[in-house]
């Protein structure tokens, strides 16, 4: 098998990565070559630090979810309890 | 860091044999616990939170009808979600005339290709010609942060139907990979390119806010 020795990532390639590599979804290989280009491009480097940001900015912005209104979970309830009275 | 595999949490089967036995402390534990990710996942279909809380509230009723059919292959949370997920998607089909989330699978760049070198630049072709600049170095920091909320939310709620559900499970509700593609039905490979879409068009917009600060 010839390897040829893979030339380094641009950095238009490397943006398009950048889950691939924060979800563990890169061969190692491929993982090399983007933590090589990134500890050698200050632009990469910020692109993917302002990434790893993006989830906790996310979470912070999202309206409060309270689930079900009180009446609602008490019907409920009172569908579970006839449900399994009907089934004994 | 890699998600964990969705492991069935080691009580998913004992609180599926509790509420098949009439447990009623159980399933309202079980309620309250999942009905806020449920709702939102919901509200990510339709268009009202009324009709997502209904879809909800029959969900939490075909998941006790069926629960004998949980063999705990996947964790009960991502069974409940997809069961949820199933049920928006009947009724957002049903309540719009048009097919929704059918949207293109878009596969363009997630940056735009204006910020970086021709491909034959004499210097770094195809590397930056604009590159991003650094987030903290903004003095304003605090002023900064509800302006920054809001764009992250406009930007978030701009995204196509399928991104932003995606992005909501994982960043929002802190599921993992596995259970994002099982509740959704989608493969490993589309549930990354749907998140990686979001986060880097959230990431644009943020961008555009600060530099327009």
């Amino acid at each position: 098998v010839i390897r040829w020795r893979r030339r380094s990532l641009t950095c238009q390639e490397l943006v398009e990565l950048v889950t691939d590599y924060t979800e563990g979804a890169l061969p190692p290989a491929e993982r090399r070559r983007f933590e090589r280009h990134v500890a050698a491009c200050a632009g990469c480097a910020t692109y993917v630090e302002q990434m790893a940001a993006i989830p906790p900015l996310v979470r912070a912005a999202a309206q409060p979810s309270t689930g079900l209104p009180p009446e609602a979970e008490l019907s409920l309830l009172h569908a579970f309890r006839s449900w399994h009275d009907e089934r004994r | 860091v890699p998600d964990r595999p969705d492991h069935v949490r080691p009580h998913d089967l004992a609180t599926a044999a509790a509420l098949a036995a009439g447990d009623e402390a159980a399933f309202a534990d079980l309620v309250r616990e999942l009905s806020p990710s449920l709702v939102r996942l919901a509200r990510g279909y339709v268009g009202s939170h009324a009709v997502a809380e209904e879809i909800v509230q029959d969900v939490w009723v075909s998941v006790f009808r069926g629960i004998t059919g949980y063999e705990g292959r996947a964790s009960l949370r991502t069974w409940v979600h997809r069961i949820c997920a199933r049920a928006a998607l009947r009724r957002a089909t049903s309540e719009r005339r048009s097919i929704p989330f059918a949207d293109a699978f878009d596969d363009g760049p997630t940056v735009d290709a204006s910020r970086f070198a021709s491909v034959d630049a004499r210097d770094n072709p195809r590397g930056w010609s604009s590159a991003p600049r650094p987030w903290r170095a903004q003095p304003e920091d605090h002023v900064l942060r509800a302006e920054q909320r809001a764009a992250v939310s406009v930007a978030v709620e701009s995204l196509p139907d399928r991104q932003r559900l995606v992005l909501v499970m994982r960043d929002v509700d802190g599921f993992s990979a596995d259970e994002v593609c099982e509740a959704l039905n989608l493969t490993e490979g589309h549930q990354r390119v749907l998140l990686h879409r979001a986060r880097a068009h959230v990431r644009t917009r943020l961008e555009e806010e600060v530099g327009a600060s």
